[in-house]
C-alpha cells in the first residue's frame, strides 16, 4: 500500500488536471483579444480589465459601472455580514463553551441546523417571513418598510443566517482550547474581569476572530443561492455574473472571475496563516 | 449574585435566540403555513393541501423532484468513487510537503466561487468551447460538438463541485487509521483487496457518511450549476421553487415545493445516518 | 493571647466546609499558618485539597466557616482583591505575553507606572535567576524556567501568602528533585509564607516546615515532617506518609500488650492494645537484620525469614522477607555496608524490632 502503482499515480495526476482545467481556462481567456470568451486565441490584451470600450464595443471591468456597482454592492453586504458574524459568533461561542443552563444541548443543535438547510430554502423562508412582517407593520404604521423588502438589508440577514453558524463554530473551537486557569491566574494577580477579557481572553481568541471574519467575508462575497432569492434592484457580484453567463458574455466575465480568484487566493492564504498561528 | 448571573446568561443568549428565532425558526414556520394556504381569490387564501395536491397531479413537478433526488444520489456515489483513491493517496501515501501541497491544491479551487467554476466548464464544453475547438483542430471531428446542456454536463459540474467536501472528511477519517493495523492486515495474509474491504473502508465509514451527506445536501440544493450547465434540460427542483417565487409570484406553491425539498434532504440525510449507524453531531464534526 | 496568636499567623481557617450538592468536599477544616512558614497540604487526589486552596485564593466560596488572612476575613472578597497569589498546576503563564510582561502583569493591574513595573519585573527576574529573560517568549522556556517565572509573577506583588497547586506535577523526575530544593531556597530567601498542596509525600516532607495530611475532606493530622513520620496520629497518616509494613491483628484482651496477627504470628507493642481488632505499622528502617539470632536477642519481636526479593534502588534499597506468621513479606532496609550488604534472594535471615517501633491503631 505504501508503493502506489503507476495507474494510481496517473489517476492522481489526471485528477489534478481535471481540478484546475476550468480555472485555468477562465484565467487565460481573460486576456484574449477577442469579443467572445472562446477560442481561437487572438493575442494578449488587457482591454477586458482597463479598456474603455473603444476596441470591442464594451468596456473593461474596471471601467464598467455595472461591474463596479456590483462589487460595491457585494462589499456593502460582505462587510456588515463579516462584522456581525464575528461579534455575534463570539457571544454564541461563549454560550456553547462557557454557559450552563437547561436546554443547552437543544440550543447547540439548533445552532448547527442552518448548515443542513439548502440555501434556496433559507432564502425563500426569510423572504416570505419578512414580507409578512412588513405587510403587517405597514398596515399598523401606515408607512413603507423597504428595509424588509428584497434588497441588500435582507440579503445581509439571509447570508448571516448560516454564516453565523460557521463563525460560531470557528470561534468556539478556539475557545474550547483555552486554558481557563489563565483567566484565574489573571484574576489572582489582581486584574478586573474586564481587564482579564481584554488582556488575556481576547488576545488568545484573536486568530480565530480574524479567521472567522475572513471566512465570513469570503462566503458572503461568493454566496449565490440565498442571495438570489432576496436580491432587489442592487445586484451583488454573483447575481450580475449569473445574469451575464445566461445571456452569453464577453471576456469581461473572465476578467472579473480572475480578480475574484486572486482576491480569494489572498484571503485564503491570510486565513491559512492565521490558522497556522493558532496551531 | 444570582440575578446578576441570570442577567448575564440572558444577554449571552439574546443574539442566539434572535438569530435562530427570527432568521431560522419563524421563517420556516412561515413557509409551512404559506404552503398550506390555497388561493381562492385575489388576496384571499384558505387553509388546505391544494399546493401539495398540485405537486402530485402535475407530472412536470414530481418528475423534476424525482429526477433531482435520483441524480443527486448518483452524483454522490460518483463523487465518492472518484474521491476515495485521492483521499487514500493524500492520507496514507503522500508524506510531508507533498501531502500538504496535494491537500492545499484540492482546497484552492473550492475557495473560488461556484459561478467561476461553472464558467470554466461552460468554456470547456460548449459548442464554441475549448474542447470542441481542439477536437476540430486535431481533425477528430468535422464540425463543432455541443457538450453542454445535457445530463452529463450537469453531473460533471455537480461532481466537480462536491469533490472537496468528499475528499476532506475521507482523508481525515483515513488519516486516523494506525499504519500498524494495516500492516497487521497484510501480515495475517490479507490481499490488497481484502485489507481495503475489511480494514480500510470500515475504518473510513464515518468519513464516507459525512462526505456523502454533505455532497448530497449541496447537490440537491444547488441552483446555478444545473441551470447553467443543463440549460433548458437542467430541470432542477430548486429552479421550480425559484420560478414559483420570483417569476410566477405563486408563493404558496413555492413554499410547498420548499417544504418538499426540505423533507427530501432531511429524509435522505436521516436514512444515510440510520443505515451507517452514525449520529449527526459526530458527522458534522467529521466535516 | 489570642490577639498575639492572630498577629503571628498569616492564614487562619476556621471550621471551613464546602459542599458540592450532596458531596462534602471540605469538611470542617481549621488550621493556622505561621508567618514565614512553608506549609503543605498533603493528600491523595480527590481529598479536597484543591478545593481548599481555591477557597483560599477566592475562586470558590466556603459553604460555611471563615478564612482570615492576617486576621481579616476574606469571605466575600473576590480573588482579584485578596493579598494571595497562586502558582497554578499548569503554571498558567500567559502565552501571548513575554516573560517580562507576565511578571509585570499584576503590577500593571495595580496601576503601577509602566516604567516602574518593568523595572521591578526585571529585578524580580534577576532574583529568581532569570536575568536577561524579560524579552523571551514564555513558550521558549524550559520547564524549570517556566516554574520560576510563575513564582516570580506572584512574588513581585509581595503577597502575604503564596499558594502553590502541585506546580511540580508536570516536570520529569530529575527536574522535580532539583526544583524541590530550589523552591525551598526561594521561599527562605524571600521569607514569604508558602502554602503548598501536593499528593507527593516526598515533596511535602522535603520542603515543609509543617504539613497537614488531608483525607476525604478532613485534616487527619497537622505537624512537622518528623512528627508525621515518627508519630502518625492515624492509620491513614501512618500508611500515606513514608514506606511502612502494615498488618492487621487482634489484641489478646484484658489490657495485654500482645497482638495476634491474622496470619498467625504474635507481636509485642509498648502500650496497652487499644481495641480488639487493630492495625500495626512498622517502618522498614526500624526492622533490624542479622545473620544470626543472638545479636537480636534483646528485641521483643524476633522472627526468622527468607529473602524473597532484593529491591535495589541505591540508598533506598530494601529487602522483602517471607516470614512465617505474616500474610505479606516484611519490608526492611537493605544495609549499605557490612556482611548483609551483598545478600541474595533465598538467603535465610533473622529480623526483629523494638516494641516502640511499632505503631498500633484501632482498625
Amino acid at each position: 500500500m505504501n508503493r502506489p502503482s503507476l495507474l494510481w499515480k496517473l489517476y492522481i495526476a489526471a485528477f489534478y488536471i481535471f481540478l484546475f482545467a476550468p480555472l485555468l481556462v477562465v484565467a487565460i481567456f481573460a486576456f484574449n483579444a477577442s469579443p467572445f470568451p472562446s477560442p481561437p486565441w487572438k493575442g494578449w490584451t488587457l482591454e477586458w480589465f482597463i479598456g474603455n470600450g473603444s476596441v470591442f464595443g464594451k468596456p473593461g471591468i474596471l471601467m464598467d459601472p455595472i461591474w463596479l456597482t456590483s462589487i460595491g454592492n457585494s462589499l456593502k453586504v460582505a462587510v456588515p455580514v463579516a462584522l456581525l458574524a464575528v461579534l455575534l459568533g463570539t457571544v454564541n461561542a461563549w454560550v456553547l463553551e462557557r454557559a450552563e443552563f437547561r436546554g443547552k444541548t437543544i440550543v447547540a443543535m439548533m445552532m448547527l441546523w442552518p448548515l443542513v438547510i439548502p440555501g434556496v430554502i433559507l432564502g425563500i423562508s426569510i423572504l416570505a417571513f419578512f414580507s409578512r412582517v412588513a405587510n403587517s407593520l405597514e398596515e399598523v404604521l401606515q408607512t413603507d418598510l423597504d428595509l424588509l423588502r428584497p434588497g441588500l438589508p435582507l440579503v445581509i440577514l439571509g447570508q448571516l443566517s448560516f454564516i453565523l453558524t460557521i463563525a460560531t463554530l470557528i470561534i468556539a473551537a478556539r475557545l474550547r482550547k483555552f486554558d481557563r486557569s489563565l483567566e484565574e491566574a489573571a484574576l489572582d494577580l489582581g486584574a478586573s474581569r474586564a481587564h482579564v477579557l481584554r488582556t488575556v481572553t481576547l488576545p488568545f481568541l484573536s486568530p480565530a476572530l480574524v479567521g472567522a471574519g475572513l471566512v465570513a467575508l469570503l462566503m458572503s462575497f461568493e454566496n449565490f443561492n440565498t442571495t438570489l432569492m432576496l436580491v432587489g434592484s442592487d445586484p451583488p457580484l454573483p447575481i450580475t455574473m449569473y445574469g451575464q453567463m445566461r445571456e452569453g458574455a464577453t471576456p469581461a466575465i473572465n476578467a472579473i472571475s480572475l480578480l475574484l480568484m486572486l482576491g480569494v487566493g489572498g484571503i485564503a492564504s491570510l486565513f491559512a496563516l492565521t490558522s497556522k498561528a493558532q496551531g | 449574585m444570582k440575578p446578576a448571573r441570570n442577567l448575564t446568561l440572558f444577554l449571552l443568549l439574546a443574539p442566539a435566540v434572535i438569530w435562530l428565532g427570527l432568521l431560522i425558526i419563524l421563517p420556516h414556520v412561515e413557509i409551512l403555513v404559506l404552503s398550506l394556504s390555497e388561493r381562492v381569490g385575489p388576496r384571499v387564501y384558505k387553509f388546505g393541501f391544494g399546493n401539495y395536491l398540485e405537486f402530485f397531479t402535475e407530472p412536470l413537478y414530481w418528475r423534476t423532484f424525482a429526477r433531482t433526488a435520483i441524480m443527486s444520489i448518483l452524483v454522490t456515489v460518483i463523487t465518492l468513487v472518484l474521491a476515495f483513491p485521492i483521499a487514500l493517496y493524500i492520507a496514507r501515501v503522500a508524506q510531508g510537503r507533498l501531502k500538504a501541497m496535494l491537500l492545499l491544491l484540492c482546497l484552492l479551487p473550492f475557495w473560488v466561487s461556484e459561478l467561476v467554476r461553472t464558467l470554466g466548464w461552460m468554456m470547456l464544453l460548449r459548442e464554441t468551447g475549448l474542447i470542441s475547438y481542439l477536437l476540430q483542430m486535431t481533425g477528430l471531428v468535422g464540425q463543432p460538438v455541443e457538450m453542454l446542456y445535457n445530463d452529463g454536463a450537469v453531473i460533471l459540474g455537480l461532481v466537480y463541485g462536491g469533490l472537496l467536501f468528499m475528499i476532506v472528511p475521507l482523508a481525515n477519517a483515513l488519516e486516523s487509521l494506525e499504519p500498524s493495523v494495516v500492516e497487521a492486515g497484510y501480515d495475517l495474509g490479507g490481499s490488497r483487496w481484502t485489507v481495503l474491504r475489511r480494514i480500510v473502508i470500515p475504518h473510513a465509514t464515518p468519513g464516507i457518511v459525512a462526505g456523502s451527506i454533505i455532497v448530497f445536501m449541496l447537490t440537491v440544493g444547488n441552483f446555478a450549476t444545473p441551470v447553467l450547465l443543463g440549460g433548458k434540460n437542467g430541470l432542477w427542483f430548486t429552479e421550480q421553487i425559484y420560478a414559483q417565487f420570483i417569476t410566477r409570484f405563486n408563493w404558496p406553491q413555492g413554499a410547498a415545493f420548499g417544504m418538499l425539498l426540505l423533507v427530501l434532504s432531511s429524509a435522505i440525510v436521516w436514512a444515510g445516518l440510520r443505515l451507517s449507524g452514525q449520529s449527526l453531531g459526530t458527522t458534522l464534526r467529521q466535516a | 493571647m489570642r490577639a498575639a496568636m492572630a498577629s503571628s499567623s498569616d492564614l487562619d481557617l476556621v471550621a471551613v466546609t464546602k459542599r458540592f450538592g450532596p458531596h462534602l468536599a471540605v469538611n470542617d477544616v481549621s488550621f493556622s499558618v505561621t508567618r514565614g512558614d512553608f506549609f503543605s497540604i498533603l493528600g491523595p487526589s480527590g481529598c479536597g485539597k484543591t478545593t481548599l486552596m481555591r477557597m483560599i485564593a477566592g475562586f470558590e466560596d466556603p459553604t460555611s466557616g471563615d478564612i482570615r488572612i492576617r486576621g481579616k476575613s476574606m469571605v466575600g472578597v473576590p480573588a482579584n482583591r485578596r493579598p494571595v497569589n497562586m502558582v497554578f498546576q499548569s503554571l498558567a503563564l500567559f502565552p501571548m505575553m513575554s516573560v517580562g510582561e507576565n511578571v509585570a502583569y499584576g503590577l500593571n493591574c495595580r496601576g503601577v507606572a509602566r516604567a516602574e513595573a518593568e523595572q521591578r519585573a526585571t529585578r524580580m527576574l534577576e532574583r529568581v535567576g532569570l536575568k536577561g529573560f524579560a524579552e523571551r517568549r514564555v513558550t521558549a522556556l524550559s520547564g524549570g524556567q517556566r516554574q520560576r517565572v510563575a513564582i516570580a509573577r506572584c512574588l513581585v506583588l509581595e503577597p502575604t501568602l503564596v499558594l502553590l497547586d502541585e506546580p511540580l506535577g508536570a516536570l520529569d523526575l530529575k527536574l522535580r528533585e532539583h526544583m524541590k530544593i530550589e523552591l525551598k531556597q526561594l521561599q527562605s530567601t524571600f521569607n514569604t509564607t508558602f502554602a503548598y498542596i501536593t499528593h507527593d509525600q516526598s515533596e511535602a516532607l522535603v520542603m515543609s516546615d509543617r504539613i497537614a495530611v488531608m483525607n476525604q475532606g478532613r485534616f487527619e493530622q497537622v505537624g512537622s515532617p518528623r512528627e508525621l513520620y515518627h508519630n502518625p496520629a492515624t492509620p491513614f497518616v501512618a500508611s500515606f506518609v513514608g514506606e511502612t509494613n502494615r498488618w492487621s491483628g487482634e489484641g489478646g484482651g484484658a489490657g495485654g500488650t500482645d497482638i495476634r496477627l491474622a496470619a498467625g504470628a504474635t507481636v509485642h507493642s509498648t502500650g496497652i492494645v487499644p481495641a480488639k481488632s487493630v492495625l500495626c505499622f512498622v517502618r522498614p528502617e526500624a526492622v533490624a537484620l542479622s545473620a544470626n539470632a543472638e545479636s537480636l536477642a534483646s528485641l521483643p519481636n524476633r522472627f526468622e525469614g527468607r529473602v524473597s526479593a532484593v529491591l535495589f534502588d541505591g540508598a533506598n534499597s530494601s529487602l522483602l522477607i517471607d516470614t512465617q506468621g505474616f500474610d505479606q513479606p516484611i519490608r526492611a532496609v537493605l544495609p549499605q555496608a557490612g556482611p548483609l550488604a551483598g545478600i541474595e534472594v533465598g538467603a535465610s535471615i533473622h529480623l526483629g524490632w523494638t516494641a516502640d517501633a511499632m505503631k498500633v491503631f484501632p482498625a
